[in-house]
């Protein structure tokens, strides 16, 4: 019974690293949303050297575990440069520049699977490219990156954790601070794991309400006769 | 009608990479004509009419709409091709929107108009296609021809000066093209200037002022349709027409 007590003396505790680990989610998918999708538009309909600095920058990002990025940031280039930001802005970051470069080629390839028709229509109307790409392409686009969009949530979640390495006070970091005072860690980490899955499986809710909103009837599915 | 081109296209060169496509086309279209472009597939129809609005950057060769000339600079080449109206073979509906959205689309972004009267708009060229009942399907909801009269409604729209045609009923069903055609026979009744690429023997020959045979990149010979099709000069035109009609049916004399 000592694991039982062990976790009701630390659950308050680690229950309000949610916050946390939710604003490193959300900040760092928005980061990664807001950067992705103009890249993604840059690779497909950009200039050739636009579209290599951004190639170059998703094969970095994609190749660098998440563990050596953050001590590159927080050890090494943010200390050089002399700013002195805190380890969640730096999680955030982090998380948000490698789901940047996961989210440019989600949207790129979305993209890319939609007919060259799509954007010769909109321009035989008088539309700029410009005009185009917003209210025809990315409209079509975003929606098509749904399904793959949505397992950005549930890694991010997860990978959120490696910022206990740099102490973020994220649900994992205040868990294994109780590891330490209670010599507890099946129960704790257990706590833990769970709190992880419950927030997984409340955000695959609003990811499957966001997709249903956003239903088109025939979108992205090959109409076979016509 | 009056003789003043709306439409003229002078000696269109055009390669990609190292097969030229294109190889000095030249025609033009007076108001209120129907021009009808016919040939085998890779003679560069497609490509022709892509160089008309710019869709495709021409090598060589110049183009004018009303006199002006159709230049591709970004300032410029918008302009035109609100006045060029162009249907696709597979429609290229906006599959996001709804078929009223689709002919309401441009008027709002491209024309700025107001949401009121682009309504009224869209529903006008909607009903003219005979698609007034179904404004507010997805194209995915339509068949074949209706998402064509849609696509035809959407450039009807733009109030355009020319409609470009490239093969409108080629992705359709036999029994769905005369719904288009029909559509397109309207038009050309009410004096709207048309170029269409066709197999359609049976449309060019009732509808059209004048059928151009086009072979390799160039046009070989062109004329009425009674003279293109029952008299024609070249060898190449007489072969082409007697594979098309094994394909589409005999021509009957009164179209």
């Amino acid at each position: 019974m000592e694991g039982l007590s062990a976790v009701l003396e630390s659950l308050p505790y680690i229950l309000s690293g949610i916050p946390v680990t939710l604003g490193l989610v959300a900040l760092s998918l928005a980061l990664g949303f807001t950067l992705g999708v103009p890249m993604a538009v840059a690779t497909v309909y950009g200039n050739r050297v636009m579209a290599k600095i951004i190639q170059v920058f998703v094969f970095v990002m994609r190749g660098l575990p998440n563990l050596v990025l953050l001590f590159l940031f927080y050890f090494g280039i943010f200390p050089l440069l002399g700013w002195n930001l805190s380890p969640f802005v730096i999680g955030v970051i982090t998380l948000g520049l490698r789901s940047a470069a996961y989210q440019t080629e989600i949207f790129r390839g979305a993209i890319l699977s939609l007919e060259e028709g799509q954007m010769l229509a909109a321009l035989s109307v008088g539309m700029t490219k410009n005009q185009a790409i917003w209210n025809i392409i990315l409209p079509q686009a975003l929606r098509l990156a749904l399904p793959g969009w949505s397992n950005e949530y549930p890694i991010l979640l997860t990978d959120s954790s490696v910022t206990y390495a740099i102490g973020v006070a994220e649900i994992l970091t205040r868990g294994s601070q109780m590891v330490t005072r209670t010599y507890q860690p099946m129960p704790i980490y257990l706590t833990c794991a769970l709190i992880f899955i419950l927030l997984n499986w409340g955000g695959m809710q609003i990811i499957q309400w966001g997709e249903k909103k956003a239903y088109i009837p025939g979108l992205g599915r090959k109409i076979e006769t016509r | 009608m009056s003789t003043t081109p709306v439409l003229v296209v002078e000696n269109i060169h055009k390669s990609f990479g190292k097969v030229e496509i294109l190889k000095g086309a030249s025609f033009a279209v007076n108001k209120g004509e129907t021009k009808v472009i016919i040939g085998p597939s890779g003679a560069g129809k497609s490509t022709l009419l892509k160089c008309i609005n710019q869709l495709v950057i021409p090598d060589r060769g110049r183009v004018f709409l009303n006199g002006e000339e159709v230049l591709h600079s970004h300032s410029q080449i918008n302009r035109f091709r609100q006045k060029i109206g162009m249907v696709f073979q597979n429609f290229y509906l906006f599959d996001h929107i709804t078929a009223l959205e689709n002919v309401e689309i441009a008027l709002l972004k491209v024309k700025k108009m107001k949401r009121a009267e682009a309504r009224e708009k869209a529903l006008e060229e909607l009903n003219r296609v005979g698609m007034g009942d179904k404004v507010h399907l997805y194209p995915a909801e339509l068949s074949g021809g209706q998402a064509q009269r849609v696509s035809i409604a959407r450039a009807l729209a733009m109030d355009p000066e020319v409609i470009l045609f490239d093969e409108p009923t080629s992705a359709l069903d036999p029994e769905l093209t005369g719904e288009v055609l029909e559509v397109m026979r309207d038009l050309a009744k009410e004096g709207m200037t048309m170029v269409v690429v066709t197999h359609e023997m049976g449309f060019a020959s009732s509808v059209a002022d004048e059928v151009l045979f086009m072979e390799e990149g160039r046009f070989l010979e062109s004329g009425p349709p009674s003279q293109i099709f029952f008299h024609p000069r070249e060898e190449r035109t007489k072969k082409f027409l007697s594979r098309i009609s094994e394909l589409y049916g005999e021509l009957n004399k009164n179209g």
